[in-house]
């Protein structure tokens, strides 16, 4: 996946001169990660900049360069130091074309890796998606794998508003998938079906889809058909398909790795009460990260959910 | 081993021109035509004046908080002097004077005060960043708009305004440090009024000058005499022309007073004393001007009463303006509007559930508003689904 999202900087760069990737250690290092790999070499230092060791000036200086028409794509290197950043993103960032009455926006993108899985050290491993998705004006994207991540990534940048952009770091090199070569549109606020079924919903998204495939598979082996809906956008939230799926099922599992209260699944659930909640047989079922910190990563696999976890919660789902 | 001194060959300067009683040091004297200074002087009387308007506005209930500007005007309209129309202008929250200069109509900044966003609207060809409300984030958006000022190749600087209290939130030095790293044109404008609401200066922090935290930064600082119109305009023109001609970035410090409240929801009573306030009125930035200006025979005392009484109907008109467009501007769906280049439909259901609630409220629609539909959520009645 970091080769696919390098991929998709490098076409959006080519294609836009207005496109430029801005954080800490992008250029010469290419990223902690790799997903800005070569762009120094390709753009030169002032469209692959370097920049000092301050998140809420990265952010910043991104709106700025949005308020004169540039496309700039930062990275924060860890989304457990975007909290720095939060005040541009929410005070600015989120209200330039509101505040501006359209006369500016922030047509940024804030990338960073999310989430948890790669025994790394504290503030390396949360999921705090809806820090971002309770936020008017910004958008909230997160990848689960090469193809839809090339593709999103695209979207994101061209999108006129600002798009927060997570990236599971447990799945930039996990598995390998065929992105095709030409550029695959994608529209931001629309999840996708990965997987049919009319037993059970399975709503899961970034690192966690992985799991909740495979969770999906351990149950067709029982003879229950799990349908598997990948988010891809948690703001704004393609409630349509979520709803649908539920009316067909009338059994959701909502799968990830945030803290549970006041987690994403909470507000699908509360979509899911508006839109099909007299089409629902069993209550709605969440297998999440607990509300404590994430663990250091000795104990990271107990609070993380997995493949049982998944299947136990859909079986007392479709037992209830 | 040594230990010795290091050499960091670096100096803060402080520039005074144009003393409390308008006394000119010629020597220092920026180049400036007569008209300029008319210019300058029409803003600030216009900025002290409106200011005044709009304190009995606020007294009355008519608008909002707001932060007043009286004292300030010179360290405005002497830097706004030193741009052009093309330059980028990234105010704070008191910049009434700057924007009046750059052409920010009164019955803007009055819609704006009167708590209509219709008042933040900016002119498409404006260079004009909107009022940024919380303390120093508005100044690395002045780093990132130079520094794409420079990648288009354009010779556009980028100035922000912002006050002594700024200078201990992360977001100056963040953006000190990447103006400076990156050598972009930026322009750091200081305006040290004294106070942070109830914060002196001395308590503030423990530097002796603003300017010279320009220095840790590897960037030239200087301080003024912030109500020295002429002193402003010297430094602030010597900063754009280093800005401009590649040299990058420069912070000024301008040493002013706010005469009046933080904000119309302060007492200032509570923290500061009547004569130090009495003892800055007599360094005020207006009559000072006033006075150099009839020495130089540009002014006089007849000409400032025809200027007092026709910015005085500006401001009435522009009040009139103002209340008739609050009339008109009774638009409650408005507060969808720009969120988003396009509403995601989760808002377009939102917008739908409100105009559907104002219809059946009897009222509240206008402007042909009302075909959002009745807001009513598909699906089945109750009982009829399968649960």
């Amino acid at each position: 996946m970091a080769q696919a999202l390098n991929q998709a900087l490098r076409e959006a760069m080519d294609e836009d001169d207005a496109v430029l990737v801005l954080g800490e250690d992008v250029g010469v290092d290419g990223g902690v990660f790799r997903v800005t790999e070569g762009l120094l070499d390709r753009f030169g230092a002032e469209r692959a900049i370097d920049t000092p060791l301050a998140e809420s000036a990265i952010v910043g200086v991104s709106i700025g360069m949005a308020a004169h028409g540039l496309r700039p794509v930062c990275e924060i290197q860890f989304s457990g130091f975007s909290y720095l950043a939060m005040q541009q993103l929410e005070g600015h960032a989120a209200r330039l074309r509101w505040r501006s009455r359209g006369r500016f926006s922030a047509s940024l993108v804030m990338r960073m890796p999310y989430g948890g899985g790669v025994r790394a050290l504290e503030h390396h491993s949360e999921s705090k998606e809806v820090y971002f998705a309770h936020t008017p004006g910004l958008k909230v994207v997160a990848p689960s794998g090469p193809r839809n991540a090339r593709a999103l990534l695209r979207a994101a940048i061209r999108d006129p508003d600002p798009v927060v952009f997570l990236e599971p770091k447990r799945i930039y090199r996990a598995f390998r998938e065929e992105v095709p070569d030409d550029d695959e549109p994608m529209a931001l606020g629309e999840s996708q079906t990965r997987r049919e079924g009319n037993d059970l919903t399975l709503i899961s998204w970034g690192a966690m889809l992985q799991p909740t495939l495979k969770a999906a598979e351990q149950l067709a082996e029982e003879g229950t058909e799990a349908e598997v809906i990948d988010l891809l956008s948690l703001s704004p939230l393609d409630d349509t398909r979520l709803a649908d799926s539920a009316r067909r099922t009338g059994r959701v599992v909502i799968v990830h790795e945030a803290h549970r209260s006041y987690g994403p699944g909470a507000e699908v659930i509360a979509r899911l009460v508006e839109k099909a909640f007299w089409y629902l047989e069993a209550p709605i079922a969440r297998v999440t990260g607990y509300d404590t910190q994430v663990p250091f990563f000795a104990r990271e696999t107990d609070y993380l959910p997995d493949v049982a976890r998944i299947v136990t919660s859909a079986h007392q789902v479709l037992e209830a | 081993m040594p230990r010795e001194e290091i050499d960091l060959s670096c100096k803060v300067e402080y520039l005074s021109i144009l003393d409390e009683d308008g006394h000119l040091d010629e020597a220092l004297a920026p180049d400036v035509s007569d008209e300029q200074l008319e210019q300058m002087h029409r803003v600030m009387l216009l900025a002290r004046r409106f200011d005044e308007r709009m304190l009995n506005l606020q007294r009355q209930g008519r608008i909002g908080t707001f932060a007043p500007v009286s004292g300030q005007e010179a360290a405005q309209v002497g830097v706004m002097a030193a741009l052009q129309a093309q330059d980028w202008f990234v105010p704070s929250f008191r910049e009434f004077a700057a924007s009046i200069w750059r052409g920010t109509p009164l019955k803007a900044l009055l819609l704006y005060n009167a708590g209509y966003n219709e008042g933040a609207a900016i002119a498409e060809d404006a260079h004009d960043l909107p009022i940024a409300i919380p303390v120093a984030t508005q100044i690395p958006h002045a780093v990132g708009l130079a520094y794409a000022a420079r990648y288009r190749d354009t010779d556009a600087v980028a100035l922000v305004f912002f006050g002594d209290g700024a200078t201990s939130e992360g977001d100056f030095h963040e953006a000190m440090n990447f103006a400076s790293v990156f050598e972009t044109p930026t322009l750091f404008v200081c305006q040290n009024n004294q106070w942070a609401i109830s914060i002196p200066r001395e308590d503030q922090t423990h530097s002796k000058t603003l300017a010279q935290k320009a220095l840790a930064y590897g960037m030239p600082g200087i301080q003024v005499d912030g109500n020295d119109l002429l002193a402003v305009l010297a430094a602030a023109r010597e900063a754009v022309e280093r800005a401009r001609s590649g040299r990058g970035p420069t912070l000024i410090e301008c040493v002013t007073y706010r005469l009046s409240v933080h904000t119309t929801a302060d007492d200032p009573s509570r923290y500061r004393s009547d004569e130090e306030v009495e003892e800055w009125e007599r360094r005020e930035p207006l009559r000072r001007l006033q006075r150099y200006l009839k020495e130089r025979g540009i002014l006089d005392d007849d000409g400032i009463e025809a200027l007092e009484s026709e910015i005085s109907e500006e401001i009435d008109q522009a009040w009139q303006e103002t209340e008739q467009a609050m009339q008109e501007l009774d638009e409650p769906l408005d507060i969808f509007a720009h969120n988003y280049a396009e509403l995601p439909r989760t808002l377009r259901e939102q917008r739908e559930e409100m105009a559907s609630r104002l219809g059946e409220g009897g009222g509240g629609l206008s402007n042909g508003q009302t075909d959002h539909g009745a807001g009513a959520q598909p699906g089945p009645a109750r009982g009829d689904g399968r649960g």
